[in-house]
Parts: C-alpha cells; structure tokens; sequence
C-alpha cells in the first residue's frame, strides 16, 4: 500500500521562506530537493507499527519568532529547565520555529568553540554546516527525513574545536506552544579530534490547542579521539507527536554516549543509532521510557560496526503502564572486516497493566567471524513473589511496586553521570507513573 | 502483657488441592516452638499461609495474633501487626539496594514524619550485619541478587532483628547452611529471645535445634500436627528418625497434595 505524503508546504512558498530568512543558496536548493522527494517517499516501515495511523500530518507553517536578551522572558515552564550551571552558562532556546535565546560562556568562545542557532550557522559557518547537514541521516531516507531536510528550523549547531575538553554540559530547550507553528529542530554537532563534550537537551510542550507533529533530527560527527555524550530528556503532551532521529558517525578511538529519556505522553517514534566507522570507536546508548495512557511507542537503538576493535552498547528499560503499547528495537550491525568488534544490548519491558503490550525485539546482524556479540530480552509484568517478599516486610503493595518500578529502571538511571539530569529524569518517572 | 498467638483449625489449599488439614497451636511471647517432619507434610505451606503468600488460600480456621484476626489482614498488615516469616526462597529484587528496602520497611511502620533518620538507620544496620558477620558492602547491593544460598538466609535475619516483630517464623533458615554460617543464624535468633516473642522455627533437621532450643517440638505429617512435645522429642526423632511416629500413628504415607 502507498500512502501519499501530503506535503504541508509547497514550493515557491518555502523558496520565499528561506529567502525571506536569507538562507544561503545551497541551503534553498537542498531544501527545495528535499521537499520534492518528501513527496515521492513513503513514511518507515516500523516493526508493528502503523505509522500512518498516527497523526503525522500537523507541521503548521513557519513562523518567525522574536528573539528575546532575557531568561525572565521565557515561559515559566522552560525557565524550570534550565540547568544550575547554565543560568550564565551556555544555552540555546528555541520557541517553536525560531530560536529565541542564545548564550556562549566566553570561556567557551574563547577557545573556539562555536554554539549557536543552525540557521545563523549556514550563514556564518557556511562551508563546515555544508559538507556535514544531512550526511548522517540522509534527506532521501524516508518521508519523515525528507520533510524534515525541508522544514527544519531553528536549531543547534555546536563545533568543538581540535583538542577542547569542555567541562560543563552546554544545554538547548526546544518548546512548543502554537499548533500553527512548524516545530523541527535540527541539532548538528561537530566535535574535531581529540576534544570532548557534553550537551544535554529538553523537548517540551506548553498548551497546546490542537496537535503539533515534531519532526526531529539529531547528526553526530565525533572526530578521531574525540567524546561526545549527548543527553535529552522528551516531554511533550499529548498533542504532540514525537518523530526524532539521532545518528552519530564515530571516526577512530572516538566515542559517542547517548543519554536518552522517552518521557512524552504522546504517540512517539525514536530511533537513535551510532554508526562506529573508525578503528577503535565506541558507543554506549541507554534509553529509559515510561509509557501511559493510550500512547503507541516505537523506540530503535542501533549500533553498526564497520571498524575493527569496536566496542557497542546498548540498554533500553521501558516501563508500561494502562493501555500503552511500546515497540522496543535493538539492532546490532556488524559488517564484514570489523573484527574484533563486540555488540552487546539488552531491551527489558515492565507491564504495569493487563492492557499494556510490550515488544522486545533484539537482532543481530553479523557478517564477521571473528566477533563477539550478545543481547538480552524480556517482557513481563511485575512479579507477585516479589510484591509478596516485599509486603511481608511491612511495606504497603503501593510502595512495594513501586520499588519494583524504580528498582527496574535504577541500573540505568544510576549509571547516568550527571546529576541534574538523573533527578530531573526520577521526577519525571514519577510524574509518568502518576504518583 | 505478652505476646500471645493462636492458630485454630487452619486449612489451606493451593490449586483446588488442600494441603493444611487443620492445624491447632498456641504460643506465647518467650516461648520457642520448632516444627519438623519430613519433607511434602505441609511444614513450609503453614509458613507461606500464615504469612498471606497469595497464592495459598485459607479454607477455614483463624489465626490470633494477640486476639486480632490475622487471616483478615493483607500481608503487609500482618507483618505491621509484628508477624515475620524468614523464608525458605527470599526473592531477588534487582536495583532496590538492601538498606533502601529495610529502610522503607521500618518507616512503613512509622508516622509520617518521624521516619528514622538516616544516620541511625545505617549505624543500626551496620552493627547487626557486624553481628552476623555479614560485609559492609551487602547494604548497598541490590536485593538478595547474587546472594549465596548462605548470604540470603544471614540477610533475612538481618531483617528480622531490625524490624522487631512479636512472632518470627523462621522456614527451613538451617538448609544452605554450613556449620559456622548456622551457628552466626543461631547466635542472631537467641539474641533477639524475649519474653514479649515468640519463634517458629520450621526444619526438618534436629542440627538447628542444637543451637535453639526449642520449649515445645511438633511433628507435622499429612498437613496436620500429629506428636506434640518437648526437646527429648526432637532428639528421639534425630536418633531413630520419623517411621516410629508413623508406626505409633498408623500412618502409611506422611505426604499431603503431592
């Protein structure tokens, strides 16, 4: 079955937005060829999920935004968000289609470090945001890739300079408030060799009157020798639907770590892959999701070794609760010549509910010999022997789930190495689970 | 006044399948009681019944802790009421840390807003694991989950002497055990006798009760207590073994529901 994608621009109009936006001609043209093939494509074919049962449809148009010089100007919700450290540190904040904030520590620029909205990045930064935008995920991947080559707005662009260790998380915001207004922030990070970073990100929703589709990519590119280790946390309401791509390009002995917390109350789609192209690259992604109500969830974690001696992780826990349903996928590629590579990934699901369903999918893919490669699965509900142990010790059933609860979800969330985070995610887990 | 427990006519079936026939005990505060028999009699199934294990159902029968109705309260009610069941298999829980679970299990029996601070709460636990020779680090590992055989039991113990109950059941505590671990257990149990509590101590072999001595030994066979009587019981039944009880009581087969 074909299913048309019904484009929600056209194309003068989106020529006129990017001139009106000053974009640089390459930038138009890669739009405009992009939404063309947005309109040939057909959405991803997910493992038992029917995504165009979702609503996929609602990007609104773009709308410029004003920029403001003040936190005290955001919106009560996002001022909440931001970390301790990044009050006079380093943030980006993106108010539907625009990015409204921007700081640089000057420590930071000083050392060369470039943190600023992509839009203004494909002016200033032409040359570098060229030959990296779209080279991870490709335009021509999908309907949803190709729109989002076509739509994207606002944004991230963050380079590391050869050599930099930065210190302290840089953080971005992205909220959505305006059903009208096309939501797709496309995140473009360059760290050179041998330096280091760590950024960690908040989607958000405020009230919304309608529904909001946020079409979201994420590129990585980490140098020789280089770490990266990116965070974000997903929270938007259940007017919006979450369709995000993150992909890392790891060069030798660089390191990608994805921190990922699937905290939306929407239907949501994510696939976040690392693809270990060096001799020596490495990656860990750990993904903790809770689910409720009536929301559908696919979530895909992917490693693919083409270098020799490289090493994958990948942990996904999802906690289900009502009539929420989750598709979990693990996809461990290993390709012929990345000897010496070693896959590892485990998806558990934690039914809270008669009514949730729960799908673990591990797959390996090896055309190596000389590989090592391992996966654990596994779906269930919450152990009556375990609420029983833990009730005759006095605690209420209540209590004793929700030990079982956290106590599933700990081995990740205790691994996470930055605090703020780790407590926002534990607030955000109990806000899930209703308590 | 002083702890007083009373099991009238219990019945309990798994699956459709009765395996306690009745059983009729009193015990009060100070006094220890040792259950024994041999395996499949229904020993453990008292312990698991008494304690609410769900998937056991009371037929008939009531139980009195200190003239409340036991067998009406949910599980964690009845070890608030002061019952403790140190069990056979103790689950593993992974990520809830050892002190995090005994913590939340003390202030479950607290007011809100006078939880024990956690300060006393560590010095607390680290003196009774000193105590059962346990290792430090065990209060940080999650709970009973790659825990020997040995290490589970001293853990249920450690439980026991921080929650204080009025009425400990101990389940077969003695097998994993060796000789040197049982009598750390043993040394844990006589030091927490008092006149305002009672034991319960399931096992079916005499060793235990070497190192306990009970005041009162019952025999269980076919899901009832069949000999009732003192130490020298317990003895006779190490020395000769089960089958005279079986012969003195016309019994063929002692099993129950197997």
């Amino acid at each position: 079955m074909t299913t048309q994608t019904i484009l929600p621009v056209n194309t003068e109009s989106l020529k006129e937005i990017s001139l009106q936006n000053n974009e640089p001609a390459w930038l138009t043209e890669l739009r405009l060829e992009a939404l063309e093939l947005a309109g040939q494509l057909e959405l991803p074919r997910l493992e038992k999920t029917r995504l165009d049962r979702w609503n996929t449809q609602s990007y609104g148009a773009y709308q410029a935004t004003n920029v403001i010089d003040s936190l005290e100007n955001l919106p009560m919700s996002v001022q909440g968000l931001v970390k301790d450290e990044n009050l006079e540190g380093s943030l980006i904040v993106q108010h539907n289609s625009g990015v409204v904030y921007t700081h640089l520590s000057s420590e930071l620029a000083k050392q060369g470090v470039i943190f600023m909205d992509l839009h203004t990045a494909a002016t200033e930064h032409g040359d570098l945001v060229k030959s990296y935008l779209h080279k991870a995920i490709e335009k021509g991947e999908n309907a949803i890739t190709a729109l989002h080559a076509a739509l994207w707005n606002g944004g991230v662009f963050l380079y590391v300079p050869k050599n930099v260790e930065v210190t302290l998380p840089l953080q971005a915001i992205f909220l959505t408030d305006k059903e009208t207004a096309t939501f797709a922030p496309h995140i473009l990070i360059i760290a050179d060799t041998n330096s280091s970073v760590t950024y960690v990100d908040n989607y958000v929703s405020g009230e919304i009157e309608g529904n909001v589709v946020h079409n979201g990519s994420v590129e990585v590119f980490v140098k020789a020798g280089a770490k990266v280790r990116y965070a974000t946390v997903h929270q938007f309401g259940n007017e919006v639907t979450d369709l995000s791509y993150r992909r890392a390009v790891v060069e030798n002995d660089g390191a990608i770590e994805w921190i990922v917390g699937e905290m939306n109350d929407g239907n949501a789609m994510s696939d976040t892959s690392s693809i270990l192209k060096g001799n020596g690259s490495s990656t860990d992604a750990k993904v903790i999701a809770v689910g409720s109500g009536a929301q559908k969830l696919n979530y895909t974690t992917r490693a693919q070794h083409f270098g020799k001696n490289t090493p994958s992780q990948m942990i996904t826990r999802a906690v289900l609760r009502e009539q929420s349903t989750a598709i979990i996928n693990g996809i461990t590629k290993i390709e012929h010549g990345a000897s010496k590579a070693d896959g590892q990934q485990t998806e558990k699901v934690l039914m809270l509910s008669p009514k949730a369903r729960g799908d673990a999918n591990p797959i390996l893919l090896i055309d190596e010999d000389d590989v090592t490669a391992g996966h654990a699965a596994s779906v269930g509900q919450v152990n009556p022997e375990q609420v029983y142990y833990l009730m005759s010790r006095g605690i209420s059933r209540t209590e004793a789930e929700a030990l079982i609860i956290y106590g599933f979800l700990a081995p990740v969330v205790s691994q996470i190495p930055l605090e703020g985070l780790r407590t926002q995610l534990q607030a955000l887990v109990e806000r899930k689970l209703g308590r | 006044m002083t702890t007083n427990f009373v099991i009238e006519g219990l019945k309990a079936s798994i699956e459709g399948k009765e395996i306690l026939k009745g059983i009729n005990l009193e015990m009060k505060g100070g006094e220890i009681h040792a259950i024994m028999g041999p395996n499949g009699t229904g020993k453990s199934t008292l312990a698991s019944a008494l304690m609410g294990h769900p998937k056991y159902e009371v037929t008939a029968g009531s139980v009195l802790l200190d003239n409340e109705e036991v067998l009406e309260m949910a599980v964690d009610e009845r070890a608030r009421a002061g019952l403790f069941l140190g069990m056979q298999y103790p689950s593993e829980i992974s990520g809830v840390t050892n002190s995090d679970f005994l913590r939340s299990a003390i202030n479950a029996r607290r007011e809100e807003g006078s939880e024990i601070s956690l300060i006393r709460f560590i010095r607390q636990m680290e003196a009774k694991m000193k105590d059962l020779d346990m290792n430090p680090e065990f209060l940080h590992r999650y709970l009973n989950e790659g825990f020997s055989g040995g290490e589970k039991k001293r853990n249920e113990i450690l439980q026991m002497m921080m929650l204080d109950p009025k009425i400990v059941i101990l389940d077969e505590i003695d097998s994993g055990l060796d000789i040197d671990a049982l009598k750390i257990v043993a040394n844990g149990v006589n030091a927490m006798r008092s006149e305002d509590r009672g034991f319960l101590i399931i096992t079916h072999y005499q060793r235990l009760l070497d190192y306990i001595k009970p005041d009162f030994v019952h025999v269980m066979m076919q899901g009832r207590i069949v000999k009732s009587g003192g130490p020298e019981l317990a003895h006779r039944l190490e020395a000769e073994g089960y089958d005279w009880v079986k012969e003195e009581l016309g019994i063929e087969d002692e099993t129950v529901g197997q």
